[in-house]
């Protein structure tokens, strides 16, 4: 029961766990974005999942509905979105960057390039 | 005009960075900003003149009440922080334009501007909002601007540190966004003061312990704490000099003010050193901050690197201060806080005017330095002597002061270690003093000459910054004291 009640949680800390695990494990650029992208998107779905109110329906005001989901984490997401979005955009700028001074968009072939130039 | 101060600094600079896009001519764009800056400046002197004379400011957003409407709350704490940034950045802009001018191509000149206008004004709007996802937002615009910032360096390996400084400081960031959200979910509400007076019942529940957690480690990962540090020295090195003056000075210290408000204003005092080990994490932490980094500058080829490291070090400092959680020892921390700043600036700012001259700030170019540049030399000096915490300068102050809270709180074997500390950055201090004065200089640094007068004013009015406030302590030390005691909720 406790699972199943939860299981917004379950699903928050999962996609949480695997952008997480994408951004150390993997070498190359574009996945770290993937991966960083996947873990704020885990924290959108946190937020906006804890703003439903059981029985709740949209914020309009209407007759004979007295329940309510809570409309400000959607609101706070929507910038956050906004915000993530554009960290996503200059970190793919950024890796354009890179590609065209180093010639290679690998972690371990830049680290490489950088120890030799030292 | 007076009321609306609060909101004015953060948006005066916000709203002057995209007005430099239309104004194009780069010696134009930078009198414009410097001008904003000293706007920003001047704002922040008289809030910190009305603050100490009749207490903390509210301003309520669109004039809608507190836990509704967002809030601008400065006390002591915000003011103090607000008077450090806003002056650095005036300070450092003055020299500006002739470094840009080396270091950068000219089509990047107005955009530097907009993004240390937005840099600027996103640390001005982290420490004056008193609604958490304000701080968030605009923890955002100074980190974006920052990395930016950072990738302008002409050498490619900026591209990589700034990539990795992105990583991090996103995950950072995203941290913040959890703790928030936790917050937000078991008080509703997203105003500090708000949330200081809900948070005690329901502090038990595993929920707001795990905030708090996500909380501490994103603002830990924003300020360089010693093992999520790695991203600070290459981003640092590589920045364009004015860049790394600035993001020296400022960035790190905005990071300190966010752990303070969160851990004493609002999850209070005894939630966050009671039940927590708290205390015995970030003095370990702390210590080990000190003493790895401060070996590692002593090994390092490129001068920027060597003050990176001695960044992390000085940082190192402050979280032992926060870490004694008494008067006296947050007191060191913030002395700390506004001397660092006034040395870091100086040592950057006079590295970018060596970087100006020869085009490089390997250690090996120094050599002879000290006759042919003797006073950016000099700067160096006084600013390494101030790092030290030789007596006469800042350094010795906030280090006396950590010393005392140390004592007073019985940590005999801390203010050992931390003695034994200023040995290690005695030596990489020295490594620096000895190239530039008693090697002669090297063939192809023959011809150098003293830095332009524009670096020179900016440089010593730091440096003498650095020595007056060595000397008369009374604005500084009060300040800190009384802002630490109002956290502390003992009377002034």
């Amino acid at each position: 029961m406790m699972l199943m009640g939860l299981y917004n949680y379950w699903i928050v800390v999962v996609l949480m766990m695997i952008g997480f695990y994408i951004v150390i494990a993997h070498g190359n650029l574009i996945k770290k974005i993937v991966g960083l992208t996947i873990f704020q998107t885990s924290v959108f779905i946190f937020y906006i999942s804890t703003a439903k109110v059981d029985g709740g329906t949209a914020p309009i005001l209407v007759e004979g509905i007295n329940q309510y989901s809570n409309p400000l984490p959607h609101v706070l997401i929507l910038t956050a979105i906004v915000v993530g979005i554009a960290t996503t955009a200059l970190g793919l700028a950024l890796a354009v960057r890179i590609k065209e001074a180093y010639g290679s968009i690998e972690e371990q072939e830049i680290q490489k390039k950088d120890n030799q130039s030292c | 005009m007076l009321a609306h101060l609060p909101i004015l600094q953060v948006i005066v600079p916000l709203l002057a960075a995209p007005l430099c896009l239309i104004l194009r001519r780069s010696s134009l764009v930078w009198l414009f900003s410097l001008i904003i800056s000293g706007i920003a400046f001047l704002i922040s002197i008289s809030l910190l003149q009305q603050i100490m004379a009749s207490g903390t400011i509210v301003y309520e957003l669109g004039g809608w009440d507190a836990p509704w409407g967002i809030e601008y709350r400065i006390d002591k704490l915000n003011a103090f922080v607000l008077l450090i940034i806003s002056a650095v950045s005036t300070v450092v802009l003055l020299a500006a334009q002739t470094s840009i001018e080396k270091e950068l191509p000219k089509d990047k000149h107005t955009l530097f501007y907009v993004l240390y206008l937005l840099s600027l004004s996103g640390m001005l709007g982290i420490v004056s909002s008193g609604d958490v996802f304000n701080v968030f937002v605009f923890l955002e615009i100074s980190s974006l601007s920052a990395y930016a910032l950072i990738a302008l360096g002409e050498d490619r390996r900026a591209l990589w540190a700034s990539f990795q400084y992105l990583i991090m400081g996103t995950i950072g960031a995203t941290f913040i966004l959890i703790g928030i959200g936790l917050m937000y979910q078991m008080t509703g509400t997203l105003n500090l003061d708000d949330l200081s007076r809900r948070l005690p019942e329901v502090a038990h529940t595993r929920t707001v312990f795990s905030a708090f957690a996500f909380v501490i480690v994103g603002i830990c990962l924003k300020l360089a704490l010693f093992p999520l540090h790695l991203w600070l020295p290459n981003a640092y090195a590589y920045a364009p000099s004015i860049v790394t003056a600035f993001l020296a000075a400022t960035a790190t210290k905005v990071a300190i003010y966010l752990l303070i408000r969160f851990t004493f204003s609002v999850f209070g005092l005894s939630f966050s050193f009671t039940t927590l080990p708290l205390q015995i994490l970030f003095m370990v932490l702390g210590l080990l901050g000190i003493f790895v980094a401060s070996t590692a500058a002593i090994y390092q080829k490129n001068v920027k690197h060597l003050f990176a490291y001695s960044s992390i070090a000085q940082i190192g400092y402050m979280i032992v201060g926060f870490s004694t959680s008494t008067v006296t020892g947050l007191t060191a921390t913030l002395l700390h806080v506004f001397n660092h700043a006034l040395m870091k600036s100086a040592l950057f700012l006079a590295l970018g005017a060596v970087m100006y001259r020869i085009g490089s700030v390997q250690l090996s170019q120094f050599q002879g330095l000290g006759r042919q540049m003797p006073f950016t030399m000099a700067a160096i000096v006084i600013g390494g002597l101030s790092l030290i915490g030789v007596p006469l300068t800042v350094g010795f102050v906030s280090k006396w002061y950590l010393l005392m809270a140390l004592v007073e709180n019985g940590w005999w074997l801390v203010a050992v270690l931390i003695l034994l500390s200023s040995l290690l950055t005695i030596i990489y201090v020295w490594r620096i003093f000895e190239v530039a004065y008693f090697k002669p200089p090297l063939l192809e640094t023959e011809g150098i000459k003293e830095a332009p007068i524009s670096f020179l004013i900016p440089i010593w009015i730091l440096v003498m910054a650095n020595i007056y406030f060595g000397i008369d302590t009374r604005l500084s030390v009060q300040v800190a004291q009384a802002a630490s005691q109002s956290l502390f909720g003992v009377a002034p």
